[in-house]
Protein backbone atom coordinates (compact mmCIF):
# COMPACT_ATOMS: atom_id res chain seq x y z
CA UNK A 1 0.00 0.00 0.00
CA UNK A 2 1.30 3.46 -0.88
CA UNK A 3 2.27 5.20 2.34
CA UNK A 4 1.47 8.60 0.89
CA UNK A 5 -2.02 8.21 -0.54
CA UNK A 6 -3.06 4.80 0.79
CA UNK A 7 -3.96 3.32 -2.57
CA UNK A 8 -2.95 -0.28 -3.15
CA UNK A 9 -0.06 -0.69 -5.56
CA UNK A 10 -0.28 -3.70 -7.81
CA UNK A 11 2.70 -5.72 -8.86
CA UNK A 12 4.45 -4.14 -11.78
CA UNK A 13 3.41 -0.60 -10.95
CA UNK A 14 5.81 2.35 -11.08
CA UNK A 15 5.78 5.26 -8.64
CA UNK A 16 6.99 8.75 -9.47
CA UNK A 17 7.38 11.18 -6.59
CA UNK A 18 8.41 14.82 -6.45
CA UNK A 19 10.76 15.17 -3.46
CA UNK A 20 9.65 17.59 -0.78
CA UNK A 21 5.94 17.24 -1.60
CA UNK A 22 3.21 14.61 -1.32
CA UNK A 23 2.58 14.87 -5.07
CA UNK A 24 3.06 11.57 -6.77
CA UNK A 25 1.81 9.35 -9.54
CA UNK A 26 1.31 5.58 -9.91
CA UNK A 27 1.56 3.92 -13.29
CA UNK A 28 0.03 0.45 -13.43
CA UNK A 29 1.45 -2.43 -15.43
CA UNK A 30 -1.30 -1.78 -17.98
CA UNK A 31 -0.17 1.82 -18.40
CA UNK A 32 -3.08 3.35 -16.46
CA UNK A 33 -2.05 6.49 -14.59
CA UNK A 34 -3.32 7.33 -11.11
CA UNK A 35 -2.53 10.73 -9.68
CA UNK A 36 -2.69 11.43 -5.98
CA UNK A 37 -5.17 14.29 -6.15
CA UNK A 38 -7.79 13.00 -8.52
CA UNK A 39 -7.75 9.23 -8.04
CA UNK A 40 -9.26 8.43 -11.37
CA UNK A 41 -7.50 6.29 -13.89
CA UNK A 42 -7.02 7.52 -17.42
CA UNK A 43 -6.37 4.80 -19.92
CA UNK A 44 -3.25 4.80 -21.97
CA UNK A 45 -4.47 3.47 -25.28
CA UNK A 46 -2.25 3.54 -28.30
CA UNK A 47 -3.93 1.89 -31.21
CA UNK A 48 -1.20 1.41 -33.77
CA UNK A 49 -2.67 1.99 -37.17
CA UNK A 50 0.36 0.72 -39.01
CA UNK A 51 -1.00 -2.21 -40.98
CA UNK A 52 0.28 -2.58 -44.52
CA UNK A 53 -1.02 -5.54 -46.56
CA UNK A 54 -4.30 -6.69 -45.13
CA UNK A 55 -5.64 -10.02 -46.40
CA UNK A 56 -8.89 -11.44 -45.13
CA UNK A 57 -10.43 -14.71 -46.23
CA UNK A 58 -13.43 -16.57 -44.88
CA UNK A 59 -13.52 -20.39 -45.37
CA UNK A 60 -17.07 -21.68 -45.02
CA UNK A 61 -17.09 -23.24 -41.54
CA UNK A 62 -14.04 -21.94 -39.71
CA UNK A 63 -13.76 -18.45 -38.17
CA UNK A 64 -12.16 -15.96 -40.56
CA UNK A 65 -8.43 -15.40 -40.38
CA UNK A 66 -6.71 -12.10 -40.88
CA UNK A 67 -3.10 -12.08 -41.99
CA UNK A 68 -1.30 -8.86 -41.22
CA UNK A 69 2.11 -7.85 -42.53
CA UNK A 70 2.76 -5.77 -39.48
CA UNK A 71 6.46 -4.89 -39.91
CA UNK A 72 6.50 -3.10 -36.59
CA UNK A 73 9.49 -2.32 -34.47
CA UNK A 74 8.84 -3.68 -30.98
CA UNK A 75 10.47 -0.74 -29.26
CA UNK A 76 8.54 1.69 -31.45
CA UNK A 77 6.35 2.92 -28.61
CA UNK A 78 9.35 3.75 -26.46
CA UNK A 79 11.16 5.36 -29.40
CA UNK A 80 8.18 7.61 -30.15
CA UNK A 81 7.90 8.71 -26.55
CA UNK A 82 11.67 9.26 -26.41
CA UNK A 83 11.44 11.55 -29.42
CA UNK A 84 8.64 13.48 -27.74
CA UNK A 85 10.88 13.92 -24.70
CA UNK A 86 13.73 14.94 -27.00
CA UNK A 87 11.51 17.56 -28.64
CA UNK A 88 10.58 18.95 -25.25
CA UNK A 89 14.25 19.22 -24.22
CA UNK A 90 15.18 20.94 -27.47
CA UNK A 91 12.33 23.41 -27.27
CA UNK A 92 13.37 24.41 -23.76
CA UNK A 93 17.09 24.36 -24.57
CA UNK A 94 17.65 21.74 -21.87
CA UNK A 95 20.74 19.53 -21.86
CA UNK A 96 19.42 16.09 -20.89
CA UNK A 97 21.91 13.45 -19.77
CA UNK A 98 21.23 9.75 -19.17
CA UNK A 99 23.69 8.44 -16.55
CA UNK A 100 24.16 4.67 -16.62
CA UNK A 101 26.41 2.29 -14.70
CA UNK A 102 26.52 -0.78 -12.51
CA UNK A 103 25.15 -0.29 -9.01
CA UNK A 104 27.80 1.44 -6.89
CA UNK A 105 29.97 2.93 -9.63
CA UNK A 106 29.31 6.41 -8.29
CA UNK A 107 26.47 8.01 -10.28
CA UNK A 108 24.82 9.61 -7.25
CA UNK A 109 28.14 10.68 -5.72
CA UNK A 110 29.09 12.30 -9.03
CA UNK A 111 25.84 14.22 -9.05
CA UNK A 112 26.11 15.25 -5.40
CA UNK A 113 29.57 16.68 -5.94
CA UNK A 114 28.65 18.33 -9.25
CA UNK A 115 25.49 19.94 -7.90
CA UNK A 116 27.37 21.27 -4.87
CA UNK A 117 30.36 22.59 -6.82
CA UNK A 118 28.31 24.23 -9.57
CA UNK A 119 25.62 25.66 -7.30
CA UNK A 120 24.46 29.01 -8.58
CA UNK A 121 26.35 28.57 -11.87
CA UNK A 122 24.26 25.93 -13.61
CA UNK A 123 20.51 25.32 -13.08
CA UNK A 124 20.09 21.56 -12.49
CA UNK A 125 17.12 19.25 -12.27
CA UNK A 126 17.44 15.56 -11.44
CA UNK A 127 15.42 12.43 -12.15
CA UNK A 128 16.43 9.49 -9.97
CA UNK A 129 15.65 5.88 -10.86
CA UNK A 130 15.81 2.95 -8.43
CA UNK A 131 13.79 -0.20 -7.86
CA UNK A 132 12.97 0.86 -4.31
CA UNK A 133 13.54 3.68 -1.80
CA UNK A 134 14.00 7.41 -2.22
CA UNK A 135 17.51 7.28 -0.73
CA UNK A 136 19.27 8.63 -3.82
CA UNK A 137 16.71 11.38 -4.33
CA UNK A 138 17.11 12.38 -0.69
CA UNK A 139 20.86 12.77 -1.21
CA UNK A 140 20.17 15.02 -4.21
CA UNK A 141 17.47 16.95 -2.38
CA UNK A 142 20.04 17.78 0.30
CA UNK A 143 21.89 19.84 -2.33
CA UNK A 144 18.67 21.85 -2.79
CA UNK A 145 18.22 20.81 -6.41
CA UNK A 146 14.67 19.84 -7.52
CA UNK A 147 14.50 16.07 -7.90
CA UNK A 148 11.91 13.40 -8.71
CA UNK A 149 12.39 9.77 -7.60
CA UNK A 150 11.07 7.04 -9.88
CA UNK A 151 10.65 3.64 -8.22
CA UNK A 152 10.21 0.90 -10.79
CA UNK A 153 9.33 -1.85 -8.30
CA UNK A 154 10.49 -4.91 -10.20
CA UNK A 155 11.57 -2.99 -13.30
CA UNK A 156 15.22 -3.06 -14.31
CA UNK A 157 15.45 0.07 -16.43
CA UNK A 158 13.87 3.47 -16.90
CA UNK A 159 11.88 4.03 -20.06
CA UNK A 160 10.76 7.11 -21.96
CA UNK A 161 7.21 7.01 -20.58
CA UNK A 162 8.46 7.11 -16.99
CA UNK A 163 10.68 10.08 -17.81
CA UNK A 164 7.74 11.79 -19.49
CA UNK A 165 5.65 11.48 -16.33
CA UNK A 166 8.56 12.59 -14.16
CA UNK A 167 9.02 15.71 -16.29
CA UNK A 168 5.40 16.68 -15.64
CA UNK A 169 6.13 16.57 -11.93
CA UNK A 170 9.55 18.21 -12.14
CA UNK A 171 8.58 21.15 -14.39
CA UNK A 172 12.18 21.95 -15.40
CA UNK A 173 13.04 25.47 -16.50
CA UNK A 174 14.57 26.58 -19.78
CA UNK A 175 18.34 26.49 -20.33
CA UNK A 176 18.84 24.00 -17.52
CA UNK A 177 20.61 20.65 -17.27
CA UNK A 178 18.57 17.54 -16.49
CA UNK A 179 20.52 14.60 -15.14
CA UNK A 180 18.61 11.33 -15.36
CA UNK A 181 20.23 8.75 -13.09
CA UNK A 182 19.16 5.40 -14.51
CA UNK A 183 18.73 2.16 -12.56
CA UNK A 184 22.11 0.68 -11.64
CA UNK A 185 22.32 -1.90 -14.41
CA UNK A 186 24.70 -2.14 -17.35
CA UNK A 187 22.45 -4.46 -19.35
CA UNK A 188 18.84 -3.42 -19.84
CA UNK A 189 18.98 0.38 -19.93
CA UNK A 190 21.09 0.12 -23.11
CA UNK A 191 18.01 -0.68 -25.17
CA UNK A 192 15.78 2.10 -23.94
CA UNK A 193 16.15 5.58 -25.36
CA UNK A 194 14.90 8.15 -22.84
CA UNK A 195 15.14 11.11 -25.20
CA UNK A 196 18.46 12.25 -23.79
CA UNK A 197 20.96 14.34 -25.78
CA UNK A 198 23.92 12.40 -24.41
CA UNK A 199 24.42 9.13 -22.61
CA UNK A 200 27.18 8.93 -20.00
CA UNK A 201 28.42 5.49 -18.92
CA UNK A 202 30.29 5.40 -15.63
CA UNK A 203 32.45 2.57 -14.42
CA UNK A 204 34.86 2.51 -11.52
CA UNK A 205 38.39 1.24 -11.01
CA UNK A 206 37.47 -1.64 -8.64
CA UNK A 207 35.13 -3.05 -11.34
CA UNK A 208 37.99 -4.12 -13.57
CA UNK A 209 39.27 -2.88 -16.91
CA UNK A 210 37.34 -5.36 -19.10
CA UNK A 211 33.94 -3.92 -18.23
CA UNK A 212 33.45 -2.44 -21.73
CA UNK A 213 33.93 -5.84 -23.37
CA UNK A 214 31.55 -7.53 -20.96
CA UNK A 215 28.80 -4.99 -21.54
CA UNK A 216 29.33 -3.89 -25.14
CA UNK A 217 25.75 -2.74 -25.84
CA UNK A 218 25.94 -0.15 -23.11
CA UNK A 219 29.36 1.16 -24.07
CA UNK A 220 28.40 1.34 -27.71
CA UNK A 221 25.32 3.38 -26.90
CA UNK A 222 27.19 6.00 -24.83
CA UNK A 223 29.05 9.11 -25.95
CA UNK A 224 31.06 9.76 -22.79
CA UNK A 225 32.75 7.23 -20.53
CA UNK A 226 33.64 8.38 -17.02
CA UNK A 227 36.17 6.22 -15.17
CA UNK A 228 35.57 6.89 -11.48
CA UNK A 229 37.50 6.11 -8.28
CA UNK A 230 40.93 6.71 -9.85
CA UNK A 231 42.17 7.45 -6.34
CA UNK A 232 42.11 3.64 -5.89
CA UNK A 233 44.52 2.97 -8.78
CA UNK A 234 47.50 2.32 -6.47
CA UNK A 235 45.53 -0.32 -4.55
CA UNK A 236 43.60 -2.46 -7.04
CA UNK A 237 44.67 -4.11 -10.30
CA UNK A 238 43.39 -1.91 -13.15
CA UNK A 239 45.10 -1.02 -16.41
CA UNK A 240 43.76 2.39 -17.44
CA UNK A 241 45.09 2.25 -21.01
CA UNK A 242 43.65 -1.24 -21.57
CA UNK A 243 40.29 -0.11 -20.18
CA UNK A 244 40.16 2.75 -22.68
CA UNK A 245 41.22 0.58 -25.60
CA UNK A 246 38.54 -2.00 -24.76
CA UNK A 247 35.92 0.74 -24.74
CA UNK A 248 37.22 2.05 -28.07
CA UNK A 249 36.99 -1.42 -29.60
CA UNK A 250 33.27 -1.37 -28.93
CA UNK A 251 32.82 2.34 -29.64
CA UNK A 252 35.66 4.11 -31.48
CA UNK A 253 34.03 7.51 -30.93
CA UNK A 254 33.62 7.38 -27.16
CA UNK A 255 35.28 10.11 -25.07
CA UNK A 256 36.89 9.58 -21.65
CA UNK A 257 37.15 11.52 -18.41
CA UNK A 258 38.96 10.02 -15.41
CA UNK A 259 37.75 11.25 -12.04
CA UNK A 260 37.56 10.67 -8.36
CA UNK A 261 34.50 12.14 -6.67
CA UNK A 262 36.29 11.68 -3.33
CA UNK A 263 39.59 13.38 -4.10
CA UNK A 264 38.22 15.79 -6.72
CA UNK A 265 40.69 14.68 -9.38
CA UNK A 266 39.32 15.19 -12.89
CA UNK A 267 36.19 17.04 -11.79
CA UNK A 268 37.36 20.16 -13.64
CA UNK A 269 37.49 18.20 -16.89
CA UNK A 270 33.92 17.00 -16.25
CA UNK A 271 32.70 20.56 -15.56
CA UNK A 272 34.45 21.77 -18.69
CA UNK A 273 32.73 19.03 -20.71
CA UNK A 274 29.37 20.02 -19.23
CA UNK A 275 29.85 23.69 -20.10
CA UNK A 276 30.90 22.72 -23.61
CA UNK A 277 27.80 20.59 -24.14
CA UNK A 278 25.50 23.30 -22.78
CA UNK A 279 26.80 25.79 -25.29
CA UNK A 280 26.80 23.36 -28.19
CA UNK B 1 15.95 -9.36 -17.55
CA UNK B 2 14.43 -6.95 -19.98
CA UNK B 3 13.19 -9.82 -22.17
CA UNK B 4 9.98 -9.67 -20.14
CA UNK B 5 9.69 -5.98 -20.93
CA UNK B 6 10.14 -6.79 -24.62
CA UNK B 7 7.45 -9.48 -24.49
CA UNK B 8 5.10 -7.02 -22.78
CA UNK B 9 5.74 -4.53 -25.59
CA UNK B 10 4.95 -7.23 -28.16
CA UNK B 11 1.77 -8.07 -26.29
CA UNK B 12 0.79 -4.42 -26.18
CA UNK B 13 1.24 -4.00 -29.94
CA UNK B 14 -0.53 -7.30 -30.71
CA UNK B 15 -3.49 -6.52 -28.45
CA UNK B 16 -3.93 -3.26 -30.31
CA UNK B 17 -3.97 -5.09 -33.64
CA UNK B 18 -6.46 -7.70 -32.35
CA UNK B 19 -8.73 -4.91 -31.12
CA UNK B 20 -8.60 -2.84 -34.26
CA UNK B 21 -9.32 -5.87 -36.47
CA UNK B 22 -12.09 -7.15 -34.21
CA UNK B 23 -10.39 -10.54 -33.88
CA UNK B 24 -10.39 -12.97 -30.96
CA UNK B 25 -6.82 -14.11 -30.69
CA UNK B 26 -3.54 -14.68 -32.46
CA UNK B 27 -2.97 -17.92 -34.33
CA UNK B 28 0.65 -17.23 -35.12
CA UNK B 29 3.21 -14.47 -34.88
CA UNK B 30 6.43 -13.98 -36.83
CA UNK B 31 9.22 -12.04 -35.12
CA UNK B 32 12.51 -10.83 -36.50
CA UNK B 33 15.29 -10.56 -33.93
CA UNK B 34 18.87 -9.71 -34.72
CA UNK B 35 21.86 -11.52 -33.24
CA UNK B 36 23.00 -8.18 -31.78
CA UNK B 37 19.63 -6.95 -30.54
CA UNK B 38 20.61 -7.71 -26.95
CA UNK B 39 18.08 -10.50 -26.53
CA UNK B 40 18.93 -13.69 -24.70
CA UNK B 41 16.95 -16.51 -26.36
CA UNK B 42 16.34 -18.66 -23.32
CA UNK B 43 15.27 -15.67 -21.25
CA UNK B 44 12.93 -14.73 -24.09
CA UNK B 45 11.32 -18.19 -24.14
CA UNK B 46 10.93 -18.13 -20.39
CA UNK B 47 9.44 -14.65 -20.35
CA UNK B 48 7.15 -15.45 -23.27
CA UNK B 49 5.57 -18.50 -21.67
CA UNK B 50 4.94 -16.63 -18.46
CA UNK B 51 3.65 -13.40 -19.96
CA UNK B 52 1.24 -14.74 -22.60
CA UNK B 53 -0.90 -16.76 -20.22
CA UNK B 54 -4.54 -15.61 -20.43
CA UNK B 55 -3.80 -13.20 -23.25
CA UNK B 56 -4.52 -13.16 -26.97
CA UNK B 57 -1.09 -14.69 -27.54
CA UNK B 58 -1.69 -17.78 -25.40
CA UNK B 59 -1.36 -20.96 -27.49
CA UNK B 60 -0.21 -19.03 -30.52
CA UNK B 61 2.68 -20.42 -32.49
CA UNK B 62 5.68 -18.20 -32.89
CA UNK B 63 8.39 -18.15 -35.49
CA UNK B 64 11.54 -16.16 -34.83
CA UNK B 65 13.70 -15.17 -37.79
CA UNK B 66 17.17 -14.63 -36.41
CA UNK B 67 19.16 -12.07 -38.34
CA UNK B 68 22.94 -12.47 -38.41
CA UNK B 69 25.09 -9.45 -37.73
CA UNK B 70 26.83 -8.01 -40.78
CA UNK B 71 28.91 -4.85 -40.96
CA UNK B 72 30.70 -2.79 -43.58
CA UNK B 73 34.25 -1.71 -42.78
CA UNK B 74 34.66 2.06 -43.04
CA UNK B 75 38.32 1.74 -43.91
CA UNK B 76 38.50 -0.98 -46.58
CA UNK B 77 34.83 -1.42 -47.55
CA UNK B 78 34.67 -5.14 -46.77
CA UNK B 79 31.25 -6.47 -45.73
CA UNK B 80 31.87 -9.08 -43.07
CA UNK B 81 29.95 -11.20 -40.55
CA UNK B 82 29.76 -9.42 -37.22
CA UNK B 83 28.71 -11.77 -34.39
CA UNK B 84 29.59 -9.29 -31.62
CA UNK B 85 29.56 -5.54 -31.28
CA UNK B 86 33.33 -5.42 -31.26
CA UNK B 87 34.20 -7.78 -34.11
CA UNK B 88 36.92 -6.07 -36.12
CA UNK B 89 37.04 -6.16 -39.92
CA UNK B 90 38.07 -9.63 -41.08
CA UNK B 91 40.28 -8.14 -43.81
CA UNK B 92 42.01 -5.10 -42.33
CA UNK B 93 41.24 -5.42 -38.59
CA UNK B 94 39.71 -1.96 -38.24
CA UNK B 95 37.14 -1.36 -35.50
CA UNK B 96 35.46 1.44 -37.47
CA UNK B 97 32.49 -0.16 -39.14
CA UNK B 98 28.81 0.43 -39.93
CA UNK B 99 26.41 -2.24 -38.80
CA UNK B 100 24.21 -3.20 -41.78
CA UNK B 101 21.99 -5.71 -40.03
CA UNK B 102 21.74 -7.57 -36.75
CA UNK B 103 19.95 -5.22 -34.37
CA UNK B 104 16.42 -5.86 -35.57
CA UNK B 105 13.68 -6.28 -32.98
CA UNK B 106 10.39 -6.38 -34.82
CA UNK B 107 7.10 -8.09 -35.39
CA UNK B 108 6.99 -9.09 -39.05
CA UNK B 109 3.50 -10.51 -39.32
CA UNK B 110 0.51 -11.79 -37.44
CA UNK B 111 -2.27 -14.24 -38.24
CA UNK B 112 -5.39 -13.29 -36.29
CA UNK B 113 -8.49 -15.40 -35.79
Amino acid sequence: MCSTCGCSQEDGSVTIQLMGTKEHVHIGADGKVLTHHHHHAHGHNHDHQHHHNLLTYAPTEKPSKTILQVELDILQKNRLQAERNRGFFEAKNILALNLVSSPGAGKTALLERTLTDLKGQVPFFVIEGDQQTANDAARIAATEVPVVQINTGKGCHLDAAMVHHALHQLKPSENSVIAIENIGNLVCPALFDLGERLRVVIFSVPEGEDKPLKYPDMFQSAQLCIINKVDLLPYVPFDLEKAKSYAQQVNPYIEFIEISTISGQGMDAWYKWLHLQRNH
Amino acid sequence: MHELSIVMSILDIVEGQVRSHHAQKVESIELEIGQLAGIEWEAMDFAWDAAVRNTVLENSSREIRKVEGRARCLECGEVFPCPTLFTPCTVCGSVFSDLLQGKELRIRSLVLI
